[in-house]
């Protein structure tokens, strides 16, 4: 009898890079939903702009670079930059604002590097930061959450999709004014301009915009995220090093600082809660194509973002900082993987 | 040496290693069977690639089960035997099981009456021997490792002053194969006895029998035969379940907390290691006069109708061995010898099995699903990082390979990879990484004999250059003496 040859090993684990992709998408889907209950049906909107602009984009992106166009399932890798882009936006935002972001994302940051495996930099961080320097003001302005004690009425379903697809609200004067009308600051953005006005943490915190510990409404949304993060782990997708190093730089200046003096400085808790921390701990820095490969690596870039996350909001310019904070720790990763090379088996003793 | 390392015999679960299926209860449910001598066999005289023995048989000519057919050179050689009673039917080339060229072979018809061969006898107090005589014996018995390396055990035994371990690898870390387990369920005893006559023929002051967690029945056997020994030179170390534990090298550190040299051999640490079932044929031998001739092999998987482990003649065809288990199960995809992670895929079931064949491996397509070769680009995921028992780079020396970049696989250490499979098994994007690092190891290989080729060329010509220089300096001295009157004074 004869049978088909090949060489060892014979089998492989059933795995495969469009299931890593989609399990992504999977696991942020309960924030999602999280997300839409407090602050609308916009973030939604903005996911459908988000994949149809990124898959448009990868999809002519390949066929320049001469690949196979396969984008829908394909690798996946195109639509978990497009969802993970879409929730770092304000659920208010305009699709060209979007599809901008995406086009750079997919276009610029993925493919002029080499495509899938090869970007240096986080594709979703790199279109936000594009978007969030070149737009400034859309970027930072939220619609407050659905919750009680708020003086906002929130934009209804067709508003919010009005606004999304041609950037008006109703009857409102077109552009900002409108939206202005509707939009609270965030609360990373409240915090460090009531800090700057020397108001104390305490009295900040009497503001209904905040929760728990983080922004109200928004540590939900974390939460959500980081039950998404702890499927991520259990199934394997991602390992605990770059998140646990992550939170744990944030957490560890965080604290110093609180300890030192709690009425200026914003408590560990708020800053794990509020903004992008923990997106950026589970779904940002966990990108393993933009991350150093290594275990000892992993640590080191985690840890690095989640200190520089802290220091771009407390003292730079933007009120979050995960994006900046990601895009910097992502330029030093070929210098991290060079100093966090194993030594191989044998070598040691040699 | 001034204190030996310690054993560690629970040594701590390593970071590296996978977990694929075991799938090792489809072979283990029954006791081993010993199978009736087969009609024909095919004997290699050599391993593949390596240097054959001299046939000391002809076409024609009778041979008795147990009778050497080949090596009966300098003691100390190893030997081929007959493994059944027959006549020799051909010498020459065959192919063989494992072997990518035929090789050097002798084939047996069978007369059917399995009568022993008179020339080897047992030997009860073996122990008492000198350990060059146990060597020498050990050699002519024709054993060899029997975990698929098939290097002669008599001179992996050869002493040295520095060795103070000798470890018996009886952690199958491979999914489906159970016949080491089985030899350690059955015959612990056996494994014992040859484990104490390889520490006298060596003259290694301990030795350590290393299983694996998951082999619960077999520790309790070794546990027993160990009690009944009562020998404090022996001892029981329990591994980890994963995959590839049972590599030679990472047994050492596991077990010993040492890593063998890169490049080098465990002895260079003071390791000597082999397998369970070489210390058990070593034992049979002394015991009955039977040289090796056998060995258990597991044959299972989804195509195969009744698993189990048998104990088999050398140089038997796959499929007698196949029919004894009661033949393929539908249409089997691939025959594996040895397991899916290491084994080779046989490209037909003639082929008769080695003396390294510990498994025959009949897949099917639900068995075997995620071998296709769909390569994607690397994510850098790392999976394979965390996954190499060698602490490699698979995915930097990837790029390496692409780029023909000698230096870097060099570097990076491309000869240190042990080819287990680990890498691709884990791979998200289904890369062909260890058929890539096979090669590399090949070029590396070639690399290195071309450059010491030159390097010795080099030196050749320096040398002459050298002399001749020499040679014509003393000649013009000798000139210089001959013609004294040379001088400003007495010119012309």
């Amino acid at each position: 009898m004869k049978f088909d040859v090949r060489t060892a090993p014979q089998w492989r684990a059933r795995t495969s890079v469009s299931r890593v992709m989609y399990t992504v998408v999977l696991a942020l889907l309960p924030a999602i939903v999280v997300h839409a209950w407090f602050y609308g049906v916009g973030l939604l909107a903005n996911i459908v702009v988000a994949v149809a602009a990124g898959l448009v984009t990868e999809a002519i992106a390949l066929r320049l670079r001469g690949r196979s166009v396969d984008v829908l399932p394909g690798d996946g890798s195109a639509v978990v930059a497009a969802v993970l882009f879409a929730f770092a936006l304000p659920p208010l935002c305009p699709w060209w604002v979007t599809a901008i972001g995406m086009v750079f994302a997919i276009g610029f940051a993925k493919h002029l590097y080499g495509g899938l495996g090869h970007n240096l930099f986080n594709p979703a961080m790199a279109g936000y930061a594009l978007v969030l320097v070149s737009f400034p003001a859309l970027m930072t302005a939220w619609p407050a959450p659905e919750i009680g004690d708020l003086d906002y009425q929130r934009p209804g379903v067709a508003a919010t999709l009005r606004y999304t697809l041609t950037g008006r609200t109703g009857d409102a004067p077109p552009g900002l004014a409108g939206l202005d009308a509707i939009a609270r600051p965030t609360v990373l953005a409240s915090t460090r301009d009531g800090l700057a006005a020397r108001r104390t943490m305490d009295e900040l915190r009497a503001s209904p915009l905040y929760g728990d510990f983080g922004g109200s409404g928004w540590e939900w949304v974390g939460n959500f995220v980081a039950i998404g993060g702890l499927v991520l782990l259990v199934t394997g997708v991602i390992r605990w090093h770059t998140p646990a190093a992550f939170l744990g730089g944030l957490l560890g200046v965080a604290g110093v600082f609180w300890l030192l003096d709690p009425n200026v400085h914003p408590s560990p808790g708020y800053h794990l809660f509020t903004g992008g921390a923990m997106l950026g701990a589970f779904f940002i820095v966990t990108d393993p194509v933009s991350a150093p490969v290594t275990a000892r690596g992993r640590l080191v870039f985690g840890a690095g973002a989640g200190i520089l996350t802290y220091v771009i909001r407390t003292w730079g310019t933007w009120p979050d900082g995960v994006a900046f904070a990601v895009l910097a720790m992502n330029a030093a990763v070929p210098l991290i993987d060079r100093y966090t090379r194993p030594v191989v088996y044998g070598r040691s003793t040699s | 040496m001034s204190r030996l390392p310690d054993l560690r015999l629970q040594p701590p679960r390593p970071a590296w290693g996978v977990r694929p299926p075991r799938r090792k209860s489809l072979s283990a449910r029954d006791p081993i069977r010993v199978l009736e001598p087969p009609r024909r066999v095919t004997l290699p005289l050599a391993v593949d690639g390596g240097v054959a023995l001299q046939p000391c048989v002809s076409i024609g000519q009778a041979v008795l089960r147990g009778e050497p057919v080949a090596g009966l050179g300098a003691p100390g050689t190893t030997r081929v035997h007959a493994s059944i009673a027959g006549t020799v039917v051909a010498v020459g080339l065959a192919a063989v099981a494992g072997a990518s060229r035929p090789v050097p072979c002798v084939t047996i018809e069978g007369d059917g009456d399995d009568t022993p061969w008179p020339g080897y006898r047992p030997v009860p107090d073996a122990l008492r021997l000198a350990p060059d005589d146990l060597r020498l014996q050990v050699a002519a018995a024709g054993i060899v490792g029997l975990g698929g390396a098939l290097f002669p055990t008599a001179q992996k035994l050869a002493t040295g002053p520095a060795l103070h371990t000798l470890v018996l690898n009886g952690a199958e870390c491979e999914p489906y194969i159970t016949c080491d387990d089985a030899l350690l369920r059955e015959r612990p005893e056996r494994v014992v006895a040859g484990a104490q006559l390889l520490l006298a023929a060596s003259g290694i002051p301990r030795a350590v029998i290393a299983i694996k967690t998951d082999m619960p029945a077999a520790r309790i056997a070794l546990y027993d035969a160990l009690q009944a020994a009562a020998d404090p030179r022996l001892s029981l170390a329990v591994v980890t379940g994963k995959y590839p534990a049972g590599g030679e090298r990472q047994l050492v550190e596991l077990v010993l907390g040492v890593e063998v040299p890169a490049g080098g051999l465990p002895r260079d640490v003071g390791v000597v290691c082999q397998n369970v079932a070489t210390a058990a044929a070593v034992a049979d031998f002394f015991a009955s006069g039977q040289p090796l001739i056998s060995r258990i092999v597991t044959i299972t998987g989804g195509g195969i109708t009744a698993p189990c482990n048998v104990e088999a003649r050398l140089g038997t065809p796959a499929a007698t061995l196949i029919a004894a288990a009661g033949g393929y199960a539908g249409t089997p995809r691939r025959l594996i010898m040895g397991g899916p992670m290491m084994g080779i895929a046989l490209p037909d079931d003639d082929l008769p099995v080695t003396a390294g064949t510990n498994c025959l491996l009949a897949a099917t397509d639900a068995e075997l699903a995620g071998d296709q070769d769909d390569e994607q680009p690397c994510i850098r995921c790392g999976d394979c990082i965390e996954a190499c028992p060698a602490r490699l780079l698979p995915q930097e020396l990837l790029v390496a390979c692409r780029q023909d970049d000698l230096a870097a696989l060099d570097r990076l250490g491309a000869a240190e990879c042990i080819e287990c499979g680990a890498c691709d098994y884990v791979c998200p994007s289904h890369i062909a990484l260890t058929r890539r690092f096979r090669a590399a190891k090949r070029q590396l290989g070639d690399a290195a004999r071309a450059a010491a080729a030159a390097r010795l060329a080099r030196e050749r010509h320096e040398a002459r250059t050298a002399r001749l220089a020499r040679e014509a300096g003393r000649r013009e001295q000798e000139l210089a003496h001959q013609l004294p009157a040379s001088g400003p004074d007495s010119g012309p």
